[in-house]
């Protein structure tokens, strides 16, 4: 554990490599067709370093065919990526053992128990020692909570225990990157806060964390940055900070005098008014609505409604990648 | 790899750096995996029943002379040439069946379990992860060939006289000889079931069900044996990969006669060859969706 953090603090080159890996992943144009249907339609992605990247879109938007892809397990139809800076899927064996991940839900032998299919893990990997196995496997097991059920058959597992295990996989080895697929489902509430308190606590050590998600909340609570998929395509890309103020509440006010109603809102500090018909809207700011309809009144506009919309990042979720239940796989 | 890749900026933590070069751990792993899964030890368990039933059976009926497979008619003199006659009895079928489980579930059982998504993200690496796969399915080849020739020789010495041995040719050989022979025989038996093997792990590299390149592996061998005796196609007999299987008794003369061996030994090799090529051409570039 503190071996690396060492290297990372201590390498000469860090500062000069620091410019070229600024982005943990990156995409240009990558594409992936099943068939005529695509899959992944030329995504351009940037997932900063140190960030925790929420990678946000409904059931079948693509998510998992593009960390498939990121991960060498799936060729690109177009397009390059490259992950930790190196390319993929050709530097490969230099990156994979520095990102750790979990694909499409937990996937183990049911005949081994949890410690010995992380045993198994660990030994396919070459860039980890032997002597080190019994601690690496015993610390990521006690990571995720599950030290006690260590030497059961994985067939005994619970759903929740199977995720975890799943976390614990992905959590051998100190990481520069993770990459989680839906890393909370089929969990018990319980289970997701201590899942999302993992994800916190290692993002906040410094690993860039890449989580894959349909749930807006789940994102919310742990992510820093998000990109949005939607049949394919990344429909949105920026901080949690920028989605929320693409998102900020408007106020509207329907008036017959849309002209002296806009200055009222102009003099009262809002967003440049827009006139529309009978309507006047505007981006509220940091005015309170209370005050906005005060100020109408005592400037004598008449006003016959008027409304705050605040479009939550759920209305705005759906409204970038479309209404549920329309699934064309 | 080139120096041009190795120009490219790397990560900043030496982790990422083999901490050898060659490492025997995954190879354990696998080894492990094969021999402590209940349904392939219970196969062991089913072969090495069949020599005690064979052994039971000469012994109830007395020896026949001159008649029946190979070896049927020595086993009454020494008990060792049971574990001959056994294996060549499981030849046809069941050894090359037990195989064809193993590497049917090779790649098709990781893939169908998910797991095979998480070793390669590891990363073990394409073309090592396979080239284990196959050691791992070698090794219980020569497991089923060793269990089956050993208990024969077990069960043989308690039902049967030991001692010297006479050879096929007449001459005769101490035990001790004969016993070395025994283990060239297992050997040249385990040589041919890995080309069952072979075949069986470029099937599991086509799909994600098990049990579909199990099927495929142990027909084309069942199939290979029909077509091995019609005279109409005698033509391409000696190129079938189980044409040579019975060139096995040539060891137990004397002098050995290796012609028949060795071009048995040459026919799997080819086999091994193609199979191995089509597999590992198949599994590194395939797209792993399970």
């Amino acid at each position: 554990m503190t071996d690396v953090d060492t290297v990372r603090r201590t390498t000469p080159d860090g500062g000069g490599t620091q410019s070229t890996r600024a982005a943990a992943i990156r995409t240009y144009g990558l594409t992936k067709r099943f068939g005529r249907q695509a899959a992944v339609d030329s995504l351009d992605l940037e997932v900063p370093m140190d960030t925790v990247f929420g990678f946000l879109g409904p059931n079948g938007s693509g998510k998992t065919t593009t960390i498939r892809m990121l991960l060498g397990l799936v060729g690109a139809t177009e397009g390059t990526m490259e992950v930790l800076g190196q390319p993929m899927p050709k530097g490969a064996a230099l990156t994979l053992p520095l990102v750790g991940a979990l694909v499409e839900g937990p996937a183990f032998h049911p005949y081994l128990s949890g410690r010995d299919n992380l045993l198994r893990l660990d030994a396919a990997d070459r860039t980890a020692t032997a002597s080190g196995t019994r601690r690496r496997v015993a610390d990521a097991l006690d990571r995720v909570g599950l030290a006690a059920a260590a030497g059961k058959r994985y067939r005994a597992y619970s759903m929740g225990m199977r995720q975890r295990l799943g976390l614990a996989a992905a959590l051998l080895k100190p990481r520069e990157l993770l990459v989680l697929d839906e890393p909370t489902n089929g969990l018990d509430p319980q289970g997701t806060r201590e899942v999302r308190a993992i994800i916190r606590d290692v993002g906040a050590s410094g690993t860039t964390v890449f989580l894959s998600s349909h749930l807006l909340p789940e994102v919310e609570q742990v992510c820093s940055h998000v990109g949005v998929m939607s049949h394919g395509r990344l429909v949105f890309s920026g901080s949690l900070g920028e989605l929320r103020a693409a998102s900020a509440s408007r106020v509207r006010v329907d008036t017959p005098e849309p002209a002296a109603a806009a200055d009222v809102l102009r003099r009262a500090g809002t967003g440049e008014p827009e006139i529309l018909g009978h309507g006047v809207v505007a981006d509220l700011g940091a005015t309170a609505s209370e005050d906005l309809t005060e100020a109408l009144v005592k400037a004598g506009v008449p006003v016959r409604q008027i409304a705050v919309e605040k479009p939550d990042l759920e209305e705005m979720f759906v409204g970038l990648t479309g209404e549920g239940f329309d699934v064309d796989e | 790899m080139s120096t041009s890749d190795l120009a490219l900026p790397l990560p900043a933590s030496a982790s990422a750096r083999p901490a050898r070069r060659i490492s025997t751990r995954l190879l354990r792993s696998e080894l492990r995996l094969v021999f402590r899964r209940r349904r392939n030890l219970a196969m062991l368990a089913v072969l090495s029943t069949g020599p005690i039933l064979l052994g039971l059976a000469i012994n109830a009926a007395g020896p026949s002379p001159g008649e029946g497979p190979p070896f049927f008619a020595q086993v009454t003199q020494n008990g060792l040439f049971l574990g001959l006659a056994s294996v060549l009895v499981a030849l046809p079928l069941f050894l090359p069946l037990a195989v064809s489980v193993v590497s049917g579930e090779a790649v098709a059982g990781e893939a169908s379990t998910g797991t095979l998504r998480n070793i390669l993200v590891v990363p073990a690496g394409r073309t090592r992860l396979l080239l284990v796969k196959y050691v791992g399915v070698v090794a219980f080849a020569l497991a089923c060939a060793t269990t089956v020739v050993g208990v024969g020789i077990l069960t043989g010495l308690i039902l049967f006289p030991g001692g010297d041995v006479v050879l096929l040719s007449g001459t005769t050989v101490s035990f001790g000889e004969a016993l070395s022979r025994a283990a060239l025989f297992t050997v040249y038996i385990a040589a041919m079931l890995a080309t069952v093997g072979a075949i069986g792990l470029f099937f599991s590299t086509l799909t994600e069900v098990p049990m579909g390149a199990m099927a495929a592996t142990a027909t084309l061998t069942v199939i290979a044996q029909i077509v091995d005796t019609i005279p109409q196609v005698q033509v391409i007999h000696e190129y079938l990969y189980t044409h040579w299987w019975l060139a096995v008794g040539d060891l137990m003369r004397d002098p050995m006669a290796f012609d028949d061996v060795s071009t048995g030994l040459l026919t799997q090799a080819v086999y091994l060859a193609v199979f191995g090529t089509l597999a590992w051409a198949r599994f590194t570039t395939k797209d792993v969706t399970s």
